[in-house]
């Protein structure tokens, strides 16, 4: 699914990404865990292609194909989603209305017609069930005004709305309660197939508790320095970082 | 309008100041750049229609001429002797916030007129040149009087040329024709009315279009009727070297409703044109007018040659339980000068504005509302909306004055800026004069920018640069939008689009 070859990566003059390896595979959930500074959200960014962040050496391929020369919203129709640690506001645009945009948007790209009203409010329906998201919150303007939770559980329905071949959540456990973190990784959970990736983008193993990962990573001063199982997860948790380094 | 800068700054509570990301990545600065070269006006065509122009110039026999030409009753020739009078003393307004070289009055011709139109003509008999034209602009009169049931007086230059609908409207008593027309069949109400909310010495352009005004439309809608449908006018400039100069009155009597349409398009050209219009409107004891206008006037080229010069004076006049409803939007001009206002005269009048005012490449706009409070229990709501894109200036400039007698009123207003890369800028100019103690008036003001972070957000969501503005921007204007008529709206929200085009910021 995702091949990552000796990854370099800097935003302006500063070189964060430094040579990172990483392959992950159909149906496999991958953990990168590393203290603040170690470059995770930069290879969330770099792999969802934001110019700010320019490779300079090395490879992104998705299914065989490299993608490095992809703007963002082709990489987007190609399957990447990213789920943000920061969603931004959209005053005025309701969530729903974002949605359809979005997902016509990559149907467009795909060559299909957009999708039929009926169809789109039924998937409505069934991911916001998913997700115990209240019907009135999708007339809402886009994160505008969400609480902490409101808006990780907005990415999480968008992503159930997409259906994206590799998903990447950033950061996606901070600033949420115990349950809105419960639902989010219950909602993730039941998206995970054999024919979708995760990758989990985390501090803190929490969220592996229920989010279980076939690999965890640890991201330290832009390589992956160590990989393990799902114990590595909680390994760290108890000897901190430094243990790492 | 000439407001008096008095600001009572205490009165004013910011609820809410925004300002987001002001990076602009590389990518998206030379894109600007290249596709606002690349970008054209849409409307720009001319017609080649046979017309009948005046000479360039303005004296007292033109508008003598003007007004034979249209054989108007003396009352009327005298009015506008008058008006040109005045006019003549008069110096040309310098306060508004945009910078324009002066025209040249005595270079423009005041009559224009396609040479076939007959006032006594059917739509069946029009100009078939100039049905074409409606269908470039995407307006098929058929269309209209089939599917959307909008009964529509077209004014091409200086004449207006087909009214469709007169026979449906005049069964329930409402007259919809050109004014010139009106002043032949109706003088009574002409005479009554006219120049009575835009006085000929209300301000320069407002004289100058008292002198020389061509044609444009009139309403008046009986007491106790609802107008079955949309009223509309379409204005189009099409000679060169002319102005066009349109007065529209509207009367609503006692316990009617009217809601009119007015649409603005006119061909690129290299030189300025001059628009100076006057609209007026009368809603009398419990009436209701909404006015919307969507104004795409040819702004002016990339380099800030050409563009009309918009300069306008539009008031209405509420008595008691009246309400006026303003709602615009404005893509086009090289300058925009416009205030569409209201008299809250009666008790429990109600004045509203909602704009969207679009600026791109050298384009200037100074708009906004005066909401004159008078009588008791007033209310008026402004919602002001500008984008801001290109190397444009956008204004917003509004008057809220409470008058002493007026006990209980109320005043909302929001003004919001959107800016859409480095080099335009966004002002607003809000004035309040409260004289009554009881009055409570709130102002809130945002600005914000269309961030980097917003459109990768949307990026990564699948959705190209140029729809994300488009999303972005419709989404600002929304509460605006919404106030339109349904199939105005869907037209806005292309117009936005196509101003914008190319605009990322």
């Amino acid at each position: 699914m995702l091949k990552i070859e000796n990854l370099h990566a800097r935003v302006e003059d500063k070189e964060i990404l430094k040579g990172l390896n990483i392959e992950v595979k159909p149906g496999e959930v991958h953990a990168i865990m590393g203290p603040n500074g170690s470059g995770k959200s930069t290879l969330a960014s770099a792999i969802a292609g934001r110019e700010e962040y320019e490779v300079t050496e090395g490879e992104i391929a998705l299914n065989g194909e490299d993608i490095r020369e992809l703007s963002p919203e082709e990489r987007a129709h190609a399957g990447v989603f990213l789920s943000f640690q920061y969603p931004v506001e959209i005053p005025g645009v309701t969530v729903t209305n974002f949605i359809k945009a979005s997902i016509n948007e990559s149907r467009k790209a795909k060559g299909l017609p957009e999708m039929p009203a009926k169809e789109m409010l039924q998937m409505i329906r069934e991911k916001s069930e998913l997700l115990e998201i209240d019907r009135k919150f999708l007339s809402r303007s886009l994160n505008e005004g969400f609480s902490g939770g409101e808006k990780k559980r907005n990415e999480i329905f968008q992503m159930a709305m997409l259906e994206p071949k590799l998903a990447i959540l950033d950061e996606t456990d901070s600033g949420l309660d115990i349950d809105a973190l419960r639902i989010v990784a219950n909602g993730v959970n039941k998206l995970r197939s054999k024919e979708n990736a995760v990758i989990v983008i985390t501090h803190y193993q929490r969220l592996l508790e229920y989010i279980v990962p076939d690999y965890v990573h640890v991201l330290y001063n832009g390589k992956i320095v160590k990989s393990g199982g799902k114990e590595l997860a909680v390994e760290l948790e108890e000897k901190g970082y430094d243990w790492i380094k | 309008m000439q407001p008096e800068p008095v600001v009572v700054e205490n009165l004013f509570h910011c609820k809410q100041q925004k300002f987001k990301g002001i990076v602009m990545s590389k990518y998206t600065e030379d894109d600007l750049k290249k596709e606002l070269e690349t970008k054209e006006y849409e409307y720009g065509f001319y017609t080649d229609i046979e017309s009948d122009t005046f000479p360039k110039g303005l004296n007292e026999d033109i508008v003598r001429a003007i007004s034979k030409k249209k054989n108007e009753p003396q009352w009327m020739t005298d009015w506008r002797l008058e008006a040109y009078r005045i006019w003549e003393q008069m110096d040309e307004p310098e306060w508004a916030n945009i910078q324009y070289k002066k025209p040249d009055f005595q270079e423009i011709s005041y009559y224009s007129a396609p040479k076939k139109a007959d006032p006594n003509k059917t739509l069946d008999d029009v100009d078939p040149e100039l049905l074409e034209t409606f269908k470039k602009l995407g307006i098929s009169l058929e269309e209209q009087k089939k599917l959307s049931g909008v009964a529509i007086d077209i004014v091409v230059d200086s004449v207006s040329v087909a009214t469709t609908f007169k026979k449906t409207l005049s069964e329930k008593g409402i007259i919809f024709c050109p004014i010139s027309e009106a002043i032949q069949e109706h003088p009574e109400l002409v005479k009554k009315y006219m120049g009575t909310i835009v006085p000929k010495t209300d301000n320069y352009y407002a004289a100058l279009n008292s002198a020389v005004f061509t044609d444009g439309s009139f309403c008046y809608i009986p007491k106790g009727v609802q107008c079955p449908m949309e009223l509309s006018t379409y204005f189009r400039i099409n000679e060169g070297g002319t102005g066009q100069f349109e007065r529209t009155l509207v009367i609503a009597d006692e316990s009617s409703y009217v809601s009119y349409l007015e649409g603005c398009t006119a061909p690129a050209r290299d030189e300025n044109q001059l628009h100076a219009a006057v609209v007026e409107l009368i809603a009398l004891d419990n009436a209701e007018i909404k006015y919307s206008t969507v104004q795409n006037w040819y702004p002016g080229d990339s380099k800030g040659k050409g563009g009309v010069f918009n300069f306008v004076t539009k008031r209405g006049l509420c008595e008691t339980n009246a309400k006026i409803s303003w709602t615009q939007v404005e893509t086009g001009s090289a300058i925009t000068w416009k205030y569409p206002s209201c008299i809250l005269k009666g008790n429990n009048a109600v004045g509203e504005f909602y704009s969207i005012a679009v600026t791109n490449n050298f384009q200037q706009a100074d708009t906004g509302t005066k909401m004159i409070h008078l009588g008791k229990n007033t209310r008026s709501t402004i919602i002001s909306k500008g984008i801001s894109a290109g190397k444009s200036q956008n204004s917003y400039r509004g008057l809220v004055q409470i008058n002493s007698r007026a006990e209980d009123a109320r005043n909302f207003s929001q003004c919001d800026s959107l800016l859409m890369g480095d080099q335009c800028g966004a002002h607003t100019f809000p004035y309040i004069e409260a004289k009554n103690t009881t009055a409570q008036i709130e102002h809130e003001a945002t600005t914000s920018k269309i961030g980097e972070d917003q459109l990768f957000y949307c990026n990564q969501r699948g959705i190209d640069t140029e729809k994300a503005i488009a999303l972005i921007v419709n989404g600002f204007s929304k509460e605006v939008l919404n106030k339109l008529p349904m199939e105005f709206a869907v037209e806005a929200q292309k117009l936005l689009e196509i101003s914008l085009e190319g605009s990322v910021g």
